[in-house]
């Protein structure tokens, strides 16, 4: 399946990914309406130390151990892809425990959200298209 | 502190109803111009940083960011200028030369933009080139004078070597060291992709670029940096560098800030010295001098590759021309004096030499009339902007372009000609590894090969309205070319008749 | 092919998913004692405070049986297991056959023994959907609440009450809160929370009589109270197995493929054993996601597969009352202790391993630890100042970042 891949040796810790992505998960038309004056909670975020920066987000594992330890069934993986069913979550935090990336984390509702690869957003994922250098590719390996 | 005469001469205009605080401006301005002011929880921006290279405004997700020119003005004055002004206020301050980059800048004649192309009409047929061949395939490197043939009469293989273009394109000399690594990646990897050329400037060439050679030529200059038998082995032909358009008859100086460990092996100089290259060649004084080092290199690669000499237009370039083309060399390179540079004496690159127009059309014709224009292909730069313009250089005579501004500009460069402050925000000029990465060379190589390829198609689709199948039939094909608003002097040098003529 | 499942819950569910990884067609039939749709027994809680409903809390959707082919028997005892002739019977008379059986009996509350207790009307255990269901009915709003045991199911439950009344007392003979799950100084933190938030706590301290109800403490005291919750721990259902002489412990005795020390017959879940790898010890794990992974683990092997489980530690993620706390491992050795403004924060660092963590307040990324304690990662491959500060995988080498993120996982 297609995956998002990161290779650090591109990234530039420019931020936008995670721009795109509270953009593109936001529902909201336009750009300026969904993040002016908003604290955004990107599904993909970036670590950086000096000069090192790279983005994480969902590696989607083939065997994940926050769809097997999440205790209300809200995780679920459907044809590799990691979803979350946010009327079932509880907010309970045992992905976040279970998560070896870090990359679940809490919305803006209380109950998680993470990387769902843009199923929903239609296309290739927002972060990858909005990559300037492309640092963050959607691709078969 | 002493009064800052400096006014800034550009302005960062941001739609505040559109910025979104994302603050990428600011991490990605080298130049520190972009801030965040926390007290006011808005951006704000330092002009008198700016360049102008327009990074902020490429990258800003929501379009808030434009670059204008201030309109902060002087007294009107036709004598003395803005511009003339602030640079005497410039050099009151430092004492020293100024500083510039890529290409002049000044509105001289670009004569390019004065030559018109033919149209085949009803007397001689166009060419559809989607349905017909169109050949672009171009060979350079002498060409022998007659067919000579053994005593059986077969043929004898008298052609010396040459190099083979899918196109009559290549990339100029631009070295590591000047241009980041990545940019170089970019260039040997479209190269190779296209075919055709690209060119390691005085610079050496990086271990991990050796397998690039089959489409690399080396260069070997007055400072002789990175020159030894693997680098020589490694090309596809040798490069001798006399002279760049952008400053012609001085040398070059890489700052020693700029030779990092990965350099100083490449150039094979001591990290952290400055690498000075001579105005001159000290082991060349005459024509005699130059032959000497041209088959020196031929020694060297044992005949198999051709040899180039470039030289920067200059007024008596035709004369030098034709004391090269008897020196042994394959090709002769001539740079305009629109060429870039990574750095450059401001009064130097903006009023040395001539244009690369005239220098091709007095060079060609010069060698037609000794009857030595076979000996040496012609190749030609020093701004070649646009398929148009590559077009018109064959037909006026030169048999390829080098093209490095234009490349740069297909990288991401937005000529903000800064390029000697070594903070290139688009990773083209710089050697700093923050700003290096911002040049994906997987990115970069597919613009150029893109760049190129479009190229191509314009080429071939101009060959074909001129009813011309072949790059062969149309070089020096100075009947396809018209000249308009041009004087009878200009028109006598560049050999081509007025529009309506 | 017969697969039978004794349990609907997380481990059976584990199980159900395991075997339809590579049997898709083999008839599977999963015996419950309860009667609803498979549902997830730590959201009780949250049932009760509204955060999620009956429906909602089901573990999988309503087509689950149908789409992995599964009989489903509810409201059905098995009564007991003939391991020589392998069927299974149930209270209803059955007889059902098995070639390979899951045991995920769970667990049940404990009660002690408590003098007095007889002359309590009605006390409530808080383990099933029933029991929430009964506890919703018998409080109102500003009942008074007694809870006997302070630890998670005590805790949670006390939670899921504290938006009708305030009136609730905590009683556990432990001289902490949350004893199996923090350490002193957190769980002073978190009781301070508590406290704060109008929990009434009487540590140390246990019922001495039950008069009604009042109930007399060892130290004196005295409470009145209109609703007793007992939630001192709870026991594995071990006696299936027992009875046919399968090896138990205090759980279910299990090896790496989760088979018991009877052929055909695996165990998982909250009645079994598990070797927690953070202190090299055997202990019963009753977490959610050990059920479910020993529970996919064990349906892997009975569908002929070669699956090993060997990574279980203790570990929970819980809020109270607006505070998030996760704790994982085992706290044994040199402790770290990070602070800031809103996070207390402290590792256990044992033979250059992570072998355990508390973190209350900021819990974000705690995964990135719990993956070092179940990969034994060897602290000093990383960079463990970076990764102690917060957890990150910047600590990491490139190397390894770049199999993180750069491959397929």
């Amino acid at each position: 399946m297609k995956r998002i891949y990161v290779n650090e040796k591109w990234c530039l810790g420019c931020h936008l990914c995670e721009y795109y992505c509270a953009f593109a998960n936001s529902n909201i038309k336009n750009m300026v309406d969904a993040l002016k004056d908003v604290t955004i909670r990107p599904r993909i975020k970036i670590e950086e130390l000096q000069s090192i920066s790279f983005a994480v987000s969902c590696r989607h594992c083939e065997e994940p151990l926050c769809v097997k330890g999440c205790i209300s069934g809200a995780l679920t993986i459907k044809d590799g892809v990691i979803t979350i069913d946010k009327n079932k979550c509880v907010g309970c935090y045992t992905c976040v425990l279970s998560c070896p990336y870090g990359a679940v984390s809490p919305s803006d509702h209380g109950v998680m959200q993470k990387c769902e690869l843009c199923t929903q957003n239609g296309g290739e994922p927002a972060c990858v298209k909005g990559c300037i250098n492309k640092a963050i590719v959607f691709e078969e390996r | 502190m002493p009064i800052n005469f400096i006014h800034p001469e550009y302005e960062v205009i941001r739609d505040f109803n559109k910025c979104i605080k994302c603050r990428v401006c600011e991490r990605q301005c080298s130049n520190e111009v972009h801030k965040l002011d926390p007290d006011h929880n808005i951006m704000t921006a330092d002009d008198s940083k700016c360049v102008c290279c327009h990074r902020c405004v490429s990258v800003c997700p929501t379009k808030a960011l434009k670059i204008v020119k201030s309109d902060h003005t002087f007294k009107t004055n036709s004598n003395w200028m803005p511009e003339t002004i602030t640079e005497i206020y410039r050099q009151a301050e430092s004492g020293g030369v100024l500083l510039s980059s890529m290409g002049n800048p000044k509105p001289f004649p670009v004569y390019w933009d004065k030559i018109l192309i033919n149209a085949s009409q009803v007397t001689n047929p166009s060419i559809d080139p989607l349905r017909e061949p169109m050949e672009t395939k171009t060979f350079l490197g002498a060409k022998p004078n007659k067919i000579e043939r053994d005593k059986d009469g077969r043929l004898i293989n008298n052609l010396p070597p040459q190099l083979e273009l899918t196109l009559p394109i290549m990339f100029s000399a631009m070295s590591y060291g000047s241009i980041s690594y990545n940019a170089h990646e970019s260039l040997a990897r479209a190269a190779r992709e296209l075919g055709i050329y690209y060119n390691t400037g005085e610079g050496g060439l990086h271990e991990d670029f050796y397998q690039y050679g089959a489409n690399t030529i080396v260069q070997v200059a007055s400072g002789r940096f990175g020159v030894h038998k693997g680098y020589l082995d490694a090309a596809a032909a040798v490069e001798i560098k006399m002279g760049q358009g952008a400053k012609p008859g001085i040398g070059g100086h890489l700052p020693g800030t700029k030779i990092g460990s990965d350099i100083s092996k490449t150039r094979m100089i001591p990290e952290g010295t400055d690498a000075i290259s001579p105005a001159p060649h000290h082991d060349i004084y005459s024509i005699e001098d130059l032959r000497q080092l041209v088959y020196s290199l031929k020694e060297a690669t044992e005949y198999k590759k051709p040899v180039i000499v470039k030289i920067a237009a200059v007024h008596n370039v035709a004369a030098i021309a034709s004391g090269i083309a008897r020196s042994g060399a394959d090709i002769i390179s001539i740079d305009g004096f629109r060429g870039g540079t990574g750095a450059a004496p401001t009064r130097i690159r903006d009023n040395v030499g001539i244009p690369i127009e005239l220098a091709l059309a007095s060079v060609d014709e010069r060698l037609r009339a000794e009857g030595i224009r076979g000996n040496v292909s012609l190749v030609i730069g020093g701004s070649v902007r646009s398929s148009t313009d590559v077009v018109k250089a064959i037909a006026l005579g030169a048999d390829a372009v080098y093209i490095g501004t234009a490349a740069l500009i297909a990288l991401g460069c937005h000529l903000c000609r800064s390029c000697h402050t070594g903070l290139c925000n688009w990773g083209i000029a710089t050697q700093k590894a923050e700003l290096v990465k911002r040049l994906n060379p997987e990115v970069g190589y597919t613009r150029l090969v893109n760049l190129i390829t479009a190229w191509r198609h314009e080429i071939t689709e101009l060959m074909g309205c001129m009813g011309i199948n072949s790059i062969e039939a149309l070089k020096g094909n100075r009947l396809m070319l018209r000249g308009i608003g041009l004087n009878e002097k200009e028109l006598e040098i560049l050999g081509i008749k007025h529009a309506g003529e | 092919m017969n697969y039978v499942i004794i349990g609907n819950s997380a481990a059976g569910i584990g199980c159900v998913e395991g075997i339809r990884n590579i049997d898709k067609d083999n008839r599977i039939t999963i015996i419950s004692d309860e009667a609803q749709h498979t549902y997830s027994r730590p959201l009780i809680s949250y049932l009760l405070e509204g955060k999620t409903d009956i429906n909602r809390m089901k573990y999988r959707p309503d087509d689950f049986y149908k789409n992995n082919k599964c009989d489903i028997k509810l409201s059905t005892r098995v009564t007991s297991i003939d391991n020589e002739k392998k069927t299974v019977s149930t209270d209803k008379d059955e007889i059902i056959p098995y070639d390979k059986l899951l045991v995920a009996t769970g667990s049940r509350a404990f009660v002690p023994p408590f003098n007095g207790l007889d002359s309590v009307p009605h006390y409530h255990t808080f383990m099933k959907l029933d029991d929430a269901l009964a506890l919703d009915n018998d409080v109102k709003e500003n009942s008074r609440i007694f809870i006997i045991g302070a630890g998670l199911i005590g805790l949670k439950c006390a939670e899921s009450l504290h938006y009708k009344t305030k009136n609730i007392i905590i009683a556990d003979l432990a001289e902490r809160i949350l004893p199996n799950v923090l350490d002193n100084e957190c769980a002073s933190i978190m009781q301070q929370h508590l406290e704060e938030k109008g929990f009434t706590f009487m540590l140390a301290d246990s019922v001495e009589v039950f008069e009604g109800k009042t109930a007399k403490m060892k130290s004196g005291k005295t409470i009145d109270f209109d609703v007793l919750i007992i939630a001192v721990g709870v026991r594995p259902n071990t006696e299936l197995v027992k009875a046919i002489g399968g090896n138990v412990n205090r759980g279910i005795v299990i090896d790496e493929h989760c088979n018991t020390s009877l052929p055909d017959i695996y165990a998982a879940g909250d009645c079994t054993e598990s070797y927690d790898i953070s202190a090299d010890v055997t202990r019963i794990l009753a977490i959610l996601p050990n059920a479910y992974i020993q529970g996919e683990c064990a349906g892997k092997n009975m569908a002929g597969s070669d699956c090993i489980f060997n990574k279980a530690i203790p570990m929970n993620a819980t809020g109270l009352l607006g505070m998030h706390m996760i704790t994982a491992g085992s706290y044994d050795g040199v402790t770290h202790i990070v602070k800031s403004d809103d996070t207390f924060k402290k590792l256990f660092v044992k033979d250059n391993r992570l072998v355990g963590y508390i973190i209350i307040g900021d819990v974000l990324r705690a995964g990135i630890y719990t993956a070092l304690i179940r990969n034994k990662t060897p602290l000093d491959s990383i960079d463990f100042e970076l990764i102690k500060d917060k957890p990150q995988l910047m600590a990491f080498s490139r190397t390894d970042r770049a199999k993180f993120l750069g491959s397929v996982v």
